[in-house]
């Protein structure tokens, strides 16, 4: 990538597409407290969490511009997740079948 | 991958912005892993405990957990549009976003002040007798409740004080148009503070 090309990406997100991302958070803000006052048992778990990671990576790659960095950036992230979530299976496993 | 090359006219101030940004992302690891381990000792006692867990999370205040929440995205907001105002060289605008955003991270402060006096004056505080006569899963409930959100808080202060320290820099113009690396990588930290509280709240106001 040439200098210049990195420039234009970096000016690519306008105050409108962050108002944008902006109301896609608060809808699924919406959305997951709405969810919560339906009683959906178990489930509701699982909803909550996929709405928080929703969230999470419309932040991360829009305000935290993690889609117009270098690759190299979303690989770090990739590995750090990838070993946050290797740390959650190995416990879970201890304490499932404990 | 962007090779950095530093005219001779800037050779005194080097200026590699993927460099401090990945220094930047690096630190952000070390706290997702620091609140990570927690979430997993969240998960497990949860695990364990369900019934009480879900009982103790009804004691939360869902209404100023979810202003909270959207207190926390706006400020997100903000610390972005702040950035994009500085890129375009607005810079008294960039301040405003940036003054905006200090002004949110106060009120969400001010919120748990309330939240938490509230619960104080109601018993419940880590080790209060009102707390011990509870089964023990409630009692574990309350305690991640006010270590996680408290460290949160703990962070949100920092994101402040890093924030105003941008502020001052954009008013004094070392941050400007052509060199907002320094803007952007305090952004990143709040928006980490953002993204944790992201999965506290659900987790803590909205599963029961």
């Amino acid at each position: 990538m040439t200098h210049a090309e990195g420039d234009m990406k970096r000016h690519a997100v306008s105050y409108a597409q962050y108002v944008l991302i902006w109301l896609g958070l608060l809808g699924f803000t919406g959305l997951t407290v709405a969810l919560a006052g339906l009683e959906l048992g178990r489930w509701i778990i699982v909803t909550a969490l996929v709405i928080a990671a929703t969230k999470s990576l419309l932040v991360l790659n829009v305000f935290m511009h993690l889609k117009f960095e270098d690759r190299v950036f979303r690989i770090f992230v990739a590995i750090t997740l990838a070993i946050l979530t290797i740390f959650f299976t190995l416990t879970f496993f201890d304490y499932a079948f404990a | 991958m962007t090779t950095t090359t530093v005219p001779a006219e800037h050779a005194h101030a080097p200026h590699d912005e993927v460099g401090i940004k990945i220094g930047m992302w690096l630190f952000l690891f070390t706290e997702l892993i620091l609140f990570g381990g927690m979430f997993i000792v969240y998960a497990v006692y949860r695990f364990k405990n369900p019934a009480q867990f879900e009982l103790a999370s009804k004691e939360l205040d869902t209404f100023i957990g979810t202003v909270n929440t959207i207190v926390l995205l706006t400020s997100s907001l903000t610390v972005a549009l702040s950035i994009a105002a500085i890129q375009q060289g607005r810079r008294r605008l960039s301040m405003m976003f940036l003054s905006v955003t200090l002004v949110l991270g106060t009120a969400f402060l001010v919120n748990k002040y309330f939240e938490w006096s509230h619960k104080f004056s109601a018993g419940i505080y880590p080790q209060s007798p009102e707390l011990l006569k509870l089964p023990s899963g409630e009692i574990l409930y309350f305690g991640l409740y006010y270590v996680m959100t408290g460290l949160h808080a703990f962070h949100v202060i920092v994101g402040m004080v890093v924030l105003m320290v941008m502020l001052a820099m954009v008013t004094r113009g070392s941050i400007t148009r052509e060199h907002h690396v320094r803007l952007e990588t305090g952004a990143l930290y709040w928006h980490l503070v953002d993204i944790i509280w992201i999965f506290l709240f659900p987790l803590f106001y909205l599963i029961h």
